[in-house]
């Protein structure tokens, strides 16, 4: 038990290591590139981890399957802009108002979980954000169907640019999500959410509270995607609903775990970092129909090929690998 | 501004449209309210049904000829799609869930690229003598003859596929699937063989209903992604697995949506539908007709 | 140096080839320079791809006729096109790559409003030159000064008055808005609404539905019910198939003097030639019309030679609606690069801003905020039309010209009822 627990300690430090590397390796870069577009590009993926990473505490660890992650993307957007708007407020501000906002709106799908399983889970998700969608299109004060354009403030110094200041925060909302998603998938929390995943019934009758473990994977997921959807506003300098609750952000929150591999906190981050920067690379490269074909063509081969993701795959490797270096040594 | 003039009207044509989600959702009624199958992609299909209708139209077809005639090519499209789906989930056991959705939309992403391809991105339309034109009732009453096909066409695939499933030997065996694989398999049928005829015919089913869909109105390729959201609802709504009670919900949505437009604004139609949706799976979540 | 078919060559052209060969003569090592690179996203796929392809063949066959005379002061012109999908949020990242990794010399926005509006702020906050491509009152906010929208029109204002007066003409007093909910249909309806209140016209019948609708019958028995004068519609492409076909299932009643105006689709070659007979009746806005009226030097000349690119491309056959507009975005900035001398983005815009430009859509002079000074919403009414017959939008009288005045082909056939027949 004891050489368990220190090794945990290990992994810690080395995860912790690795945050601070990163870190590290985004403030070279700002020093280091000048060009604003290797920001945005950055900028998306980064967000993308953000959402897959959300995604995968609640449909990962608890498979409970989120479509509606664009409702909780452009809720926290269309909070942000509700707080420039009426409080002119800072864009630390606009996060923590974003993910409480979404917190709140996680709390009540986790109160939909408590009634629904399976699809229809999915479905009421799908649900929610339709009729979300619905009310910001006719709500005036956030531009309606037309939308709003806003123009950036002055970056907040040491930063030369919006686009860098924008990178930064995202990197540090990036290390924030998976470090709590790692958190999760270790404590006692992902513990009993892989009870609730492998049979609800079953964990309810050994004594895991499963409503309060369900409304935290929720509230915390929830959170999670509405922060990274607020700084969209001023990412785009604009923001209107139809590509705000676009149906890609729903899809590529359940695609990224799926092909990264859904039991690991690193599973969402190596999916958002691979289909993430294959669709920025598409975008400005190919540039055409192929752009949807590739995240079709991805999710139908991982599913297939790599039923785990690619996790799974390397796991598969090891044990294989593993096995060979046993039955060499039973052999001498 | 009510009248009942206004009111009739919206009745009237809220059945009519209801029909026409009634049809469109039907094939997915089988798919996934009796197989459990998470088709995911079945509103690509239905616009591929409505490409295909179109290019066969270009040969001076007749739209609804075309849709019949689609209908035993998309059985086959159907029971090798299943063969796939087998061969890779259900083989191998329980959790397909998850992976089943990635999959199903994955195909729905490559189906819709493949239509890009083909038939480029503009909008597709077909002539036909019943579109364009109405049946007057009276000079306020006039009715769109291709709502009316809408109605035939769901009316007749309701009936059908409920004497299809409630008097045949297959159908039953479809029923009993959904039910009990095991029981099944121990009466000496093969589920899988079983599952693929009945997701061949969802199929064919969903081949004629896009073939309505191109009647309806003009098509592209992305349309599909619009009818996730509708279908599922109707499925959902009317119970898994009930076609009766998916006419019902079809009706259910369209009345609810013409009712909203007429009286309270068309721009929260869509917001009733799924509002309606929400408190459904709050209140009854088995559905109306549910097992 | 190479010259074009003599006859194809317009006053402007001429004069600017002239300037081009002396400049070339000047500075003999620079004209084998880098190319001048010209980036830009337009729709391939999503709801503007139709017309963003057609847009696009119009843009390439400006590249291809300035490469085939030597290109502009002696450099050849590059196009570097990305596809923005329909998504406004992909044109960040998108023209960020252009500017900051491509290094284009030039910037010319994406077709359509919605892809543009996140555009506006950037090009604002970096001092860039930016030519609109067919986008309604995207700087409305900005005010950008170094932006120049290539689309004839400027805002609700000269869109609707055109259609109104006609209306109010025939002694109209009541008016029904049908609208898209989104972007530029909310932004055309806003302001035609403002407009006919001011007029005394009164509003009886006000909608606006979501995108993607594709069931009108029910609002079009409400409008036939409100009894209006006028019925003003802005839709976008699949909704104005499904709007004209419940018209003519559903009827609007023998009130109807005038109904159309802002409705998206209805300048698509495809589209027009499914609904042929139809149409007949329609009121509806576009940017050319092959009417006798409307002679421009050069533009008959494009249209066929597009006719036949667009054919191999699988394009709208016809490329009436946006082709030209993009061809001419290309003439512009030829013409400023020729006459600045250079590519300062501070010259450009000022020569772009004094200038009136020579086009194959006619001349064109801008406004303070980067619109047409003298806008040319042509305000169309389809008679005679066929079913499945694209070649007859090709002829005279089936698209004829209502407003504005200096176009003017026929007079408005009205009450609609009577007018469809």
């Amino acid at each position: 038990m004891s050489g368990k627990m220190s090794s945990m300690g290990g992994n810690n430090r080395i995860f912790v290591g690795g945050c601070i590397a990163v870190v590290l390796a985004a403030i070279a870069l700002m020093t280091g590139v000048r060009t604003d577009y290797v920001f945005n590009a950055s900028y998306v993926v980064l967000q993308f981890i953000v959402l897959a990473s959300a995604w995968n505490i609640l449909g990962g660890y608890a498979g409970y399957v989120n479509f509606g992650t664009s409702a909780f993307f452009a809720m926290g957007g269309y909070t942000a802009l509700f707080m420039i708007k009426m409080f002119n407020a800072p864009l630390l501000v606009q996060i923590i108002a974003a993910a409480c906002c979404t917190g709140v709106l996680g709390l009540g799908i986790g109160l939909i979980s408590l009634r629904l399983r399976g699809i229809f889970f999915s479905i009421a998700t799908v649900a929610v954000a339709i009729v979300l969608e619905t009310v910001i299109l006719n709500t005036d004060y956030f531009g309606g169907a037309k939308g709003l354009q806003m123009m950036r403030p002055e970056p907040i110094a040491p930063f030369t640019s919006y686009d860098t200041m924008l990178f930064f925060v995202m990197v540090l909302m990036a290390i924030s999500a998976v470090a709590i998603s790692r958190y999760i998938e270790q404590s006692w929390i992902g513990r009993g959410l892989r009870a609730i995943k492998d049979n609800e019934e079953a964990a309810e009758c050994v004594g895991v509270p499963t409503l309060k473990l369900k409304l935290i994977a929720t509230v915390v997921s929830g959170a999670l995607m509405g922060a990274a959807g607020a700084p969209l506003v001023m990412y785009m300098r604009f923001i209107e609903p139809v590509s705000a609750f676009s149906l890609n952000y729903s899809v590529s929150a359940l695609a990224m775990p799926i092909i990264g591999g859904t039991s690991s906190w690193i599973g969402p981050v190596i999916g958002a970092l691979l289909l993430g920067s294959v669709q920025q690379i598409v975008t400005v490269t190919i540039s055409s129909e192929l752009n949807v074909l590739i995240v079709g063509v991805l999710l139908v081969f991982f599913v297939v090929v790599a039923p785990d993701g690619i996790l799974g795959l390397v796991r598969k490797l090891r044990t294989k690998n593993s096995a060979k270096g046993d039955a060499k040594g039973g052999a001498q | 501004m009510f009248s009942w003039d206004l009111l009739i009207g919206a009745l009237v044509f809220g059945l009519l449209l209801g029909c026409f989600y009634a049809a469109v959702s039907i094939g997915l009624s089988l798919s996934f309210g009796l197989l459990d199958v998470p088709h995911i992609a079945h509103p690509s299909f239905l616009v591929a049904g409505a490409y295909a209708t179109w290019w066969l139209a270009g040969f001076g077809w007749d739209p609804i000829l075309a849709g019949l005639f689609l209908a035993p090519v998309f059985f086959v499209l159907g029971v090798v799609m299943y063969r796939l789906y087998y061969a890779m989930f259900e083989k191998h056991g329980s959790d397909a869930g998850l992976r089943g959705l990635a999959f199903f939309f994955g195909v729905a992403f490559i189906i819709e690229v493949c239509l890009i391809l083909v038939f480029g991105v503009d909008q597709r339309l077909v002539e036909a003598v019943y579109i364009g034109k109405s049946i007057d009732f009276t000079d306020d009453l006039r009715i769109p003859m291709r709502l009316l096909v809408a109605f035939a066409a769901a009316l007749l695939l309701t009936i059908g596929l409920t004497l299809y499933l409630g008097k045949t030997y297959m159908g039953r065996a479809i029923k009993a699937v959904a039910q009990d694989q095991i029981a099944l398999s121990l009466m000496g049928a093969d589920p899988v063989k079983v599952k693929q005829w009945a997701f061949g015919i969802a199929t064919a089913v969903t081949a004629i209903a896009g073939a309505l869909l191109i009647i309806i109105g003009p098509v592209d390729p992305q349309l599909g992604r619009i009818y996730i959201g509708r279908t599922f609802c109707v499925v959902v709504l009317a119970g898994l697995g009930s076609m009766s009670g998916t006419l019902v919900a079809g009706l259910i949505l369209g009345v609810a949506e013409t009712i909203v437009l007429t009286f309270f604004g068309a721009s929260w139609a869509p917001a009733v539908a799924f509002g309606l949706l929400l408190v459904m799976l709050g209140v009854r979540p088995q559905g109306l007709f549910g097992r | 140096m190479k010259q074009g078919n003599p006859k194809n060559i317009t006053r402007r052209a001429f004069v600017g080839a002239a300037v081009a060969a002396t400049a070339v003569a000047s500075t003999a090592t620079f004209a084998q320079g880098a190319p001048i690179k010209i980036g830009l996203s337009i729709a391939q796929t999503g709801g503007l791809g139709a017309g963003g392809k057609a847009a696009l063949l119009g843009l390439q066959m400006w590249r291809d006729d300035v490469n085939a005379k030597g290109g502009i002061l002696g450099r050849k012109v590059e196009l570097i096109v990305y596809d923005d999908q329909s998504n406004p949020a992909t044109t960040p990242g998108i023209y960020t790559k252009l500017l900051d990794v491509d290094k284009v010399d030039l910037l010319i926005a994406p077709y359509g409003t919605n892809p543009t509006a996140p555009i506006m702020p950037l090009v604002k906050q970096r001092g860039l030159l930016l030519m609109g491509n067919f986008s309604f009152e995207v700087n409305e906010r900005i005010q950008h000064d170094m932006w120049f929208n290539n689309a004839p029109w400027n805002d609700s204002v000269t869109w609707f008055s055109g259609f109104m007066e006609m209306g109010m003409k025939r002694g109209a007093k009541t008016i029904a808005f049908l609208a898209a909910d989104a972007e530029f249909s909310q932004s055309l309806a806003t302001g035609a609404k403002n407009l006919a209140k001011h007029n005394g016209l009164k509003t009886v019948y006000d909608q606006k539905y979501p995108p993607n609708t594709n069931e009108f019958s029910s609002m079009i028995r409400s409008i036939k019910a409100s009894k209006p004068d006028v019925v003003f519609i802005a839709s976008y492409p699949s909704e104005s198939v499904a709007i004209v076909r419940a018209v003519n299932e559903i009827g609007v009643g023998s009130t109807v003097k005038l109904i159309g105006g802002g409705m998206v689709g209805l300048q698509f070659g495809p589209i027009m030639e499914s609904l042929g007979s139809q149409l007949n009746g329609f009121v509806n806005y576009t940017s050319y019309a092959p009417e006798k009226t409307v002679e421009f030097p050069g533009l008959k000349d494009f249209l066929s030679r597009y006719a036949v690119k667009a054919k191999v491309e699988k394009v709208d056959p016809l490329g009436f609606y946006l082709p030209p507009f993009n061809y001419a975005i290309g003439q512009m900035l030829e013409a400023a690069i020729v006459a600045t001398k250079g590519l300062d983005q501070k010259a450009l815009a000022k020569y772009m801003r004094d200038t009136e430009h020579k086009t194959i859509v006619g001349p064109i002079k801008y406004q303070r905020n980067g619109e047409w000074a003298n806008a040319r919403v042509m305000m169309v009414q389809f008679t005679g039309l066929k079913d499945k017959d694209m070649e007859q939008f090709r002829q005279p009288g089936k698209q004829v010209i209502l407003s504005p005045a200096p176009y003017k082909s026929g007079e408005l056939k009205f009450p609609y009822e009577k007018a469809r027949n």
